[in-house]
């Protein structure tokens, strides 16, 4: 099957890719690109593992071809730390103990960062709702929301 | 999922062109939250799949005094839920469109693929019924307009014919006495299928409720009207008696199904009580 060229940014990089049409952007991140923060879980838009933000929005990657992603500009969770200082999210989710085997922390983190970006003034019912697609297996989510909490604090006095 | 191969045409005629061309092996991919899972499922093996996101014209949400609402096919549920007119005017259709999954999900999902998917428990089904939608076709015949009430024709079954895509929904205008409102019934508070749906949209003119309008989703081979009740209520105030009558009469225009997620009994049962709590909150809204 014919392959397409496909450009698009991940973090601060582009890419150049040739990709077949049925790999989802979740695939073409891990297998193709070899970012594998990303994580995938369900597969089928239930657990939010793979959440990616696409051109600002959250997004399950394992919902999206890859062949739509092109000519758009990708984070993923590889893309929040700068070179010495984790994300604010990041660092609460240490700090609080918002993980437990970690599966599902690249993609709460990732949600969380986008709806703060958009929301820096969540209220925990807001927070709690807004992370809705992510699925714990582990923490029983108290611990989570603690950290998203308190990581939006962060990022409002900064 | 199989391989396939894609097309991103960038005209209305040339995605109508390749659907015609490819008829029976080829599927529209809107935001693909349904036609991925299929296709990941092989319920769905198209051979060709057919982007809609390079044709102009297909976002985005636009509303006039006069001529009233207007939503393009493309449009994400995360964008309706969110958008102001939508919330105040046509409040049914931002809660259903926030009923869809989560948000990751309803930043992927469209309102054109909700409603051309056919399903009979589409969020956004209920509340488009309740205010009055016509859908927008384009195919290669040029375009046609259908009341929503007739594009449902069984589950997973729509109008469209081959080559034909849904454009736009467009919705009358509304005015202040104007109210709507959408229950979706769910064991979870979020990424759940309804099992019952129930939208009603009331205009209150001194007391007296006129172009009521209730839909219902998840309670019948496809999305319908519960016109009985609506017949009841029309040209009335709001009476108990009267809730009681239009909801017992919303109950058995539905046909449900029992399933895994809920009996027959209780659907019908649920029909009836949300059909008078949304009449009630759509009044309230009209009123307020
Ligand atoms: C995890 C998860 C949770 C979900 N939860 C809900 C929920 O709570 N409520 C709900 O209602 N749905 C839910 N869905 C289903 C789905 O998200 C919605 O139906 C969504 O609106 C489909 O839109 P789409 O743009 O993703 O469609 P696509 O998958 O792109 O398309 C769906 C179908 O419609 C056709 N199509 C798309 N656009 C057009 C068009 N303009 N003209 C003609 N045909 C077209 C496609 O060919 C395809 O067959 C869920 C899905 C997932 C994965
Ligand atoms: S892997 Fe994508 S939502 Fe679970
Ligand atoms: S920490 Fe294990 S799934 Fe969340």
């Amino acid at each position: 099957m014919k392959k397409h060229p496909v450009s698009l940014t991940v973090n601060t990089d582009t890419y150049d890719l040739l990709i077949e049409p049925r790999k989802t952007l979740l695939a073409t991140l891990r297998d193709t690109i070899g970012l594998t923060g990303t994580k995938e879980g369900c597969s089928t838009g239930d657990c939010g593992a793979c959440t990616v933000i696409v051109d600002g929005k959250a997004v399950t990657s394992c919902m999206m071809l890859g062949v739509s992603a092109n000519g758009k500009e990708i984070t993923t969770i590889e893309g929040l730390a700068s070179r010495d200082q984790l994300h604010p999210i990041q660092q609460a989710f240490m700090d609080k103990g918002g993980y437990q085997c970690g599966f599902c922390t690249p993609g709460f983190i990732v949600a969380s960062k986008a709806f703060l970006d958009e929301n820096p003034n969540a209220t925990e019912a807001e927070i709690r709702y807004a992370l809705g697609n992510n699925i714990c297996r582990c923490t029983g989510y108290t611990k989570i929301i603690e950290a998203v909490m308190s990581a939006a604090e962060v990022m409002r006095n900064s | 999922m199989r391989n396939f191969e894609f097309f991103e045409p960038e005209t209305i005629e040339e995605a109508s062109d390749l659907l015609t061309k490819y008829n029976g092996t080829a599927e529209l991919l809107a935001g693909g939250t349904d036609l991925i899972i299929e296709m990941k499922a092989r319920t769905a093996t198209p051979e060709h799949v057919i982007s809609l996101e390079k044709v102009p014209g297909l976002t985005g949400i636009d509303y006039d005094e006069e001529s009233g609402l207007r939503i393009g096919a493309l449009t994400k549920m995360r964008r309706l839920e969110n958008d102001p007119i939508i919330r105040e005017r046509y409040t049914a259709l931002a809660e259903g469109a926030g009923e869809v999954g989560g948000v990751q999900i309803r930043n992927l999902a469209t309102i054109g693929g909700n409603i051309s998917h056919g399903s009979p428990a589409a969020d956004t089904a209920a509340p488009l019924l309740a205010l009055s939608a016509q859908v927008k076709i384009a195919g290669a015949d040029g375009e046609r307009t259908v009341p929503i009430e007739t594009f449902f024709v069984g589950p997973g079954q729509t109008v469209l014919k081959t080559g034909e895509i849904v454009t736009a929904f467009e919705c009358p205008a509304r005015s202040a006495n104007q109210g709507s409102q959408y229950i979706k019934q769910k064991i979870r508070e979020v990424m759940d299928l309804a099992f019952v749906g129930v939208a009603s949209s009331a205009t209150t003119d001194n007391g007296a409720v006129s172009n009521v309008k209730i839909g219902l989703s998840a309670v019948a081979p496809t999305p319908l009207r519960a016109t009985d009740a609506e017949a009841i209520v029309n040209g009335n105030s709001l009476t108990t008696e009267l809730l009681q009558q239009a909801a017992a009469a919303a109950s058995a225009q539905s046909s449900p199904i029992s399933d895994l997620r809920c009996s027959a009994e209780h659907r019908r049962e649920m029909v009836g009580v949300l059909t008078r709590r949304t009449l009630q909150a759509a009044v309230d809204r009209a009123q307020g």
